[in-house]
């Protein structure tokens, strides 16, 4: 009986980081040979930022075969939807911007009251807008380390036509073969980074030097604690009676909606003290900073049933 | 932080049941494994972090499971991932019981290693067979036996090698080749990061070790070159007039190599040419390996498309329009073998009828028996007519252009695994 050990190895294989951007092209480029009319999510967060360089990766020297699409919640931090514009433009790639306030207007979108966060209502404005371009696949950044309800994710997951994820009937996937047949009105979603952790995020970011918004590194903040998170302090998200409002050096480990994103105390100034405090930390992004899944245990599970990325 | 050494990735599957201590193993794996990344990073002495974990339930780590199980969704694998600074890992955790063969074939098909968990207390079960049987089925080149619950027995080495000699008998059957055991309790914490101290007599590696040292390739000998398109991409709207005749065939390195210079032929055409270079990222390559996702241009102007096949001109996979292989079958409803089903083979689809079903496994005693249709979670032998040819080898030597999927065109769901077997003429 034959026991293994590294030196029987010849063969010469991909470090970590190579194999990961190898799996994601791999599947970005399936995407397009397997779908009419892609679409690729991207709202200049890291993670969709990681996704533009794995696309070029993917199709340079040609265009890339998708638009770029983004569901503004018209919530996000300047920083965010300034670097979106510019990084679409650098690139000569089409953007497309979808906003909540149309739905709205639409009367497709109703708020409970008119502080709800607009969250979770992206998930109209995204069927909206498939439905309007009739987009049969979208290419996001969701990755499987961030929170439970993601960890059984498919890479190419299935929509029906109401935008709905049914956990009990999802596509096996095997090997690297790929089904992202969908018939008319129904949807693909295609997740190239899902093997990625956070950690691989921001060692990928380092190595390929990628640009990101200010507000990814440490930063003066005014914020206040309320029941164990910091919550910045902003015109949607005021300070409440009785709240002390302090300044604190702060960073965002996600960021989209002003309403549900919270950043984590830190003294993170760039990429590398980054990576440090990611690798030593116990804490889920998530977990740490959205409060929007805090709220239920199943609330990330809920969400994406219906339609939510 | 640079990664001192980069030992790549191994995606790696566990096998057993929550009974037998996987979720605490994989817990621990967890857990642990952040300490050591933590250790490698701001290079304190492994031994100055005190780990004392015995009253936390490592078992919460993974409770998606638990989750899983409240909702009915005991058909899915759950990914989770840990690195420990020199390698990162993925492990696939498949849920038991039922549904046990899809979601572990499943799980298997993306995996280099498995951990075959056996209860000290139990020694070998009906279940260690079938995981066994399954790993090797699917080509996993590298188990782990994984004795858990050692504190339960007393930590008594007798245990361990009776339960060693158990396993090997039925291994050898099978054809298993690569096969470690370890002694652990997953519980406590011997020999899965940390040696403990209750398990002097076993002189191996820990489990860390082991999993730290497997090869990370699929394989350890030399495959042909397979290079299936994907994509291909011709920028002539480009503003750039040296683009104007690119030609990029995109595509990921299923097995092999390729060397700018190298002769290759395309297939199915067997139209031949020479790599006139690699590209990725804009960058040029001398080289592509196993996995690596890259551009070729060919020093001739010939038509490919998606579903084409570019090989080393040395050695070509076979061309056929009848394909023999091991099915799982995956779906609900059960193969009919009245319908035309859909497979999809590297980057090419074909419409595919069923010709014969040889014969079915019982999974419990490994016997063959005669079937005339196949439910959910069998496996049998299947031979089909393709309306396309495919371009194979056998699984054993090539698991990228041996495996396909098998595909339901009414609803598009994937109902079948199929690894080739032998080529029919």
């Amino acid at each position: 009986m034959m026991l293994f050990n590294r030196q029987q190895t010849q063969l010469k294989t991909l470090p970590h980081l190579d194999w990961l951007e190898a799996e994601a092209i791999h599947i970005m480029r399936e995407v397009a040979g397997q779908c009419a009319n892609p679409v690729l999510l991207f709202s200049g967060g890291k993670d969709s930022i990681c996704l533009l360089r794995i696309a070029e990766k993917a199709f340079r020297p040609g265009r890339f075969p998708f638009p770029l699409m983004h569901i503004d919640t018209g919530h996000n931090y300047k920083e965010v939807t300034d670097f979106r514009d510019q990084r679409a433009a650098e690139l000569g790639e089409r953007l497309i911007v979808r906003s909540v306030e149309d739905s709205m207007q639409r009367g497709t979108v109703v708020l409970k009251h008119e502080n709800e966060s607009r969250n979770k209502h992206q998930s109209v404005t995204l069927l909206e807008a498939i439905e309007e371009f009739g987009f049969d696949a979208c290419i996001g950044g969701a990755r499987r380390d961030e929170e439970k309800a993601r960890a059984k994710e498919r890479i190419m997951s299935f929509r029906d036509e109401f935008g709905q994820w049914d956990p009990k009937n999802q596509r096996p996937e095997l090997w690297d073969l790929y089904n992202a047949r969908a018939h008319k009105g129904e949807n693909i979603r295609a997740f190239p980074i899902s093997n990625w952790t956070e950690l691989d995020v921001w060692q990928y970011i380092q190595r390929e030097g990628l640009e990101l918004p200010s507000i990814y590194f440490a930063h003066q903040r005014p914020i206040v604690r309320r029941q164990g998170s910091i919550v910045p302090v902003t015109e949607l998200t005021p300070a409440k009676a009785g709240e002390a409002i302090v300044n604190l050096q702060v960073r965002f480990r996600t960021v989209g909606d002003i309403t549900c994103t919270a950043p984590v105390e830190s003294a993170a100034d760039s990429v590398e003290k980054i990576i440090a405090e990611t690798a030593t930390t116990t804490i889920t992004e998530r977990g740490a900073t959205r409060l929007d899944d805090q709220a239920s245990e199943a609330a990330m599970e809920q969400r994406k049933k219906e339609g939510y990325f | 932080m640079q990664l001192i050494e980069d030992h790549g990735l191994l995606r790696f599957l566990t096998c057993g049941s929550v009974d037998d201590g996987k979720s605490t193993l994989i817990g621990r794996l967890l857990f642990d494994s952040k300490a050591i990344l933590a250790d490698t990073l701001s290079a304190i002495e492994k031994t100055s972090l005190k780990r004392g974990m015995q009253e936390v339930d490592l078992s919460l780590l993974t409770d998606g499971l638990q989750a899983e199980r409240e909702q009915g969704i005991t058909i899915d694998v759950a990914y989770r991932y840990f690195s420990t600074g020199t390698r990162k890992f993925i492990i696939a955790d498949a849920p038991g019981h039922e549904q046990y063969t899809r979601n572990m074939v499943t799980a298997a098909s993306t995996a280099n290693l498995a951990i075959i968990l056996i209860d000290a207390r139990k020694g070998v079960q009906p279940q260690t067979r079938r995981h066994s049987y399954l790993a090797h089925l699917v080509g996993i080149p590298h188990l782990v036996v994984a004795v858990n619950k050692m504190d339960l027995v007393d930590y008594s080495q007798a245990r361990f090698e009776a339960i060693k000699a158990d396993y090997l008998a039925f291994a050898q059957q099978l054809g298993i080749e690569d096969v470690r055991f370890i002694p652990l309790s997953a519980l406590k914490g011997d020999m899965v990061v940390d040696r403990g101290e209750k398990l002097a007599w076993y002189e191996g590696d820990t489990l860390m070790e082991i999993l730290e040292a497997a090869p990370a390739a699929h394989t350890e000998h030399d495959e042909p070159f397979r290079f299936p398109v994907q994509y291909v991409c011709r920028p002539q709207d480009s503003t750039n007039p040296e683009l104007h005749d690119y030609r990029g065939f995109m595509g990921r390195v299923e097995s092999g190599s390729i060397q700018v210079g190298d002769a290759v032929t395309v297939l199915p055409s067997g139209r031949t040419s020479l790599v006139k270079a690699i590209e990725l990222g804009g960058k040029a390559l001398r080289e592509a390996i196993t996995e690596q996702s890259v551009t070729l241009l060919l020093t001739d102007e010939i038509d490919i498309s998606r579903g084409d096949m570019i090989v080393k001109t040395e050695a070509v996979p076979t061309q056929t329009k009848q394909v023999n292989a091991t099915v799982c079958w995956l779906a609900e409803a059960p193969l009919d073998r009245a319908r035309t089903y859909l497979i999809r083979h590297t980057t090419r689809e074909t419409k595919a009828k069923v010709a014969a079903i040889e014969w079915r496994v019982d999974i419990n005693t490994l016997d063959r028996q005669s079937a005339e249709r196949l439910q959910m979670n069998d496996i049998a032998q299947v031979s089909f007519k393709l309306a396309q040819p495919l371009l194979t080898d056998p699984y054993v030597d090539n698991r990228g252009t041996g495996a396909f999927i098998i595909i339901d065109e009414s609803t598009n769901n994937t109902v079948g695994a199929g690894m080739i077997t032998k080529l029919a003429a």
